[in-house]
């Protein structure tokens, strides 16, 4: 973890309203590669609307988003994606029709020929499929039969696609919103081990969570957010849980 | 909380994993997938039992000719359903597709003209409950193609002052009423637009975004699809398949009247739910809807041939449809307890 250099995405003096609600209150993040970030906080803390103004699908009413020490406008949730910037919600967005190429690659076909208006190029079908088998085989995500629609797979797979489809396209950053929520125990042990290796692969991951035991496992650091703004700043150890704790629910002293 | 709770898997579990691809969910679910062709096989083989008439090539031809127009308007209205909507309004839109073409062949006889007369009507109807239903942010396409449905009525009878519109230029007559040998020209045109959209629907873009649109419409949203464009685009396809069956109906009577395509949108949606596609959208293949086009067109083929009272059709039709969706619902609980078996053992 080396603290040299801009970080890879730097959030500075995030302001956010939705009319008389102030969301966002001169939020400061940074974000690093190789380095698992907690976004942490009660409910109506702010961290939805943050990753969502990071991810295109709001924008700020003030402040900067910087990534490698440059602004940039993640103006659109195209926009956030063309600066390698992925988010997976907790909803997971997959398609539940589609197999797992499908659904890496809805939206950003590999097709051709290139001289036809997009729509209606032919889909380069198996390269599509060679290329997601490939990622899910380097994350080691194991999907028996690559042909079945992602809706017949199990909560935990499903998650597991919906990560490793962001990472196969995140150049930067991934942020993961809540990706244990609505685990059992053995399928989130397995997105844990994912969020890990998209560390070691170098990425910059965000996750927000309320699963303490997890953050406590995977994250480098814990920006703790209460009311719009970041309240404080940690590194999760056993000694730390209980500030860090104290800082989320506002009984600190 | 412990994180270790879970502890490791059973050691047989993978070879139970390694069996559930043969187990009997699983393949039940294969029957399921062709269970349309199944249930169409089992009535020709029942029709042909019943009746020596049945597989002579006159009614071959016959049963063809009377199921094109259905199979058509089913092929688009499929992709209507796929994107999670409904078009009512085709029936009424083949019919003043029909009367336009009529009225035009009143002012010069072209086939092109009539042609390109009755499949513009078409899609310009089309457009406009696509247009509407985006745009006009209504909430549901039953509510745009219901209105339609009387709008277009509506207007054909109006152009048409209610009375049938003789004449036909000669291509369409023949489009719509002659065969090669007993092979209708209009079961090749059926064909060759299956082949398309079977092309639309597998390997093109736009075909795939279809798909997305009706799986997940926020998601499509989120990976940039442009789904209000996909959505307008099939309410033009199922507009243009309506004056696609406007060219054979006018052409096999030779001419055009605001009666044509009375209850075809129904026959529409049931071919196209026996086929198996679901109205959650999302799902549903061309194949199937032909299938559901050629049942309904058999099923009432057959009880002519065996001189059952015409009253039944309806109530038999209808049962088949049950059938169908019962069929569907099984396969959803199948699909559920294999996704049950996979969560045991991934």
């Amino acid at each position: 973890m080396t603290a040299s250099g801009p970080p890879a995405l730097g959030v500075r003096g995030a302001t956010k309203r939705f009319g008389a609600v102030v969301a966002l209150d001169d939020v400061d993040i940074d974000a690093r590669r190789g380095e698992v970030l907690a976004l942490l906080g009660d409910n109506g803390a702010g961290k939805s609307t943050l990753i969502k103004c990071i991810s295109g699908v709001h924008r700020l009413d003030a402040g900067t988003v910087e990534m490698d020490g440059v602004a940039v406008d993640p103006g659109s949730p195209a926009a956030a994606r063309s600066l390698g910037i992925e988010t997976v919600y907790q909803d997971l967005a997959l398609f539940d029709n589609l197999d797992p190429a499908a659904n890496f690659y809805a939206g950003r076909e590999m097709t051709a020929p290139r001289w036809l208006p997009r729509g209606l190029r032919l889909v380069r079908r198996r390269a599509m499929v060679e290329a997601t088998a490939a990622v899910l085989r380097r994350l080691e995500v194991g999907v028996a039969d690559l042909g079945t629609a992602v809706g017949l797979l199990s909560g935990g797979q499903r998650q597991a696609i919906a990560v490793a489809r962001a990472a196969a396209f995140a150049t930067n950053i991934v942020i993961l919103d809540e990706p244990t929520a609505a685990l059992g125990v053995r399928e989130s042990r397995h997105v844990l081990d994912l969020i890990l290796r998209l560390r070691d692969e170098g990425l910059a991951v965000i996750v927000v969570s309320h699963a303490m035991d997890h953050v406590m496992e995977i994250a480098n650091r814990a920006v703790v957010m209460r009311r719009g703004r970041t309240v404080g700043e940690l590194i999760p150890r056993p000694e730390t849980r209980q500030q860090i704790v104290s800082l989320i629910v506002g009984g600190d002293g | 909380m412990a994180s270790d709770a879970g502890g490791t898997p059973p050691a047989a579990a993978s070879d139970v994993a390694r069996r559930s691809r043969t187990d009997l969910p699983s393949l039940g679910l294969a029957a399921m997938r062709v269970g349309p062709a199944l249930m169409l096989l089992i009535v020709v083989i029942a029709a042909a039992t019943l009746s020596p008439v049945f597989f002579t090539t006159r009614n071959v031809g016959n049963v063809l000719s009377q199921t094109a127009v259905i199979a058509i308007l089913a092929l688009a209205q499929l992709l209507v359903i796929v994107t999670r909507g409904i078009d009512l309004s085709v029936g009424s839109n083949l019919a003043l597709s029909a009367v336009v073409g009529a009225l035009v062949f009143g002012t010069v006889d072209s086939g092109p003209l009539v042609i390109a007369a009755m499949l513009a009507t078409g899609m310009a109807v089309g457009l406009v409950n696509g247009a509407v239903l985006v745009w006009g942010r209504l909430p549901h396409p039953f509510i745009m193609t219901l209105a339609m449905l009387s709008i277009a009525r509506g207007l054909a009878l109006w152009l048409s002052g209610g009375q049938p519109i003789s004449g036909m230029p000669e291509s369409v007559q023949r489009i719509g009423g002659e065969a090669i040998g007993w092979l209708p020209y209009s079961a090749f045109l059926v064909a060759g637009l299956a082949l398309l959209t079977l092309l639309l629907t597998k390997a093109v873009v736009w075909g795939r975004w279809i798909f997305a649109v009706g799986g997940n419409p926020d998601a499509a949203r989120r990976a940039a699809v442009p789904v209000n464009s996909v959505v307008v685009s099939v309410y033009v396809l199922s507009g243009l398949a309506a004056g696609i069956g406007a060219v054979i109906n006018a052409g096999r009577l030779n001419g055009g009247s605001p009666t044509f395509g009375e209850l075809a949108e129904l026959d529409a949606i049931a071919a196209v739910v026996i086929g198996g596609a679901s109205f959650h959208g999302g799902r549903g293949h061309v194949g199937n809807a032909l299938v559901g086009a050629l049942m309904i067109g058999v099923i009432r083929n057959a009880m002519n041939l065996l001189n059952v009272n015409a009253f039944l059709q309806p109530i038999v039709i209808g049962v088949v449809i049950v059938l169908a969706v019962e069929l569907d619902v099984l396969r959803e609980r199948l699909e559920e307890r294999l996704r049950i078996i996979q969560a045991a053992h991934s």
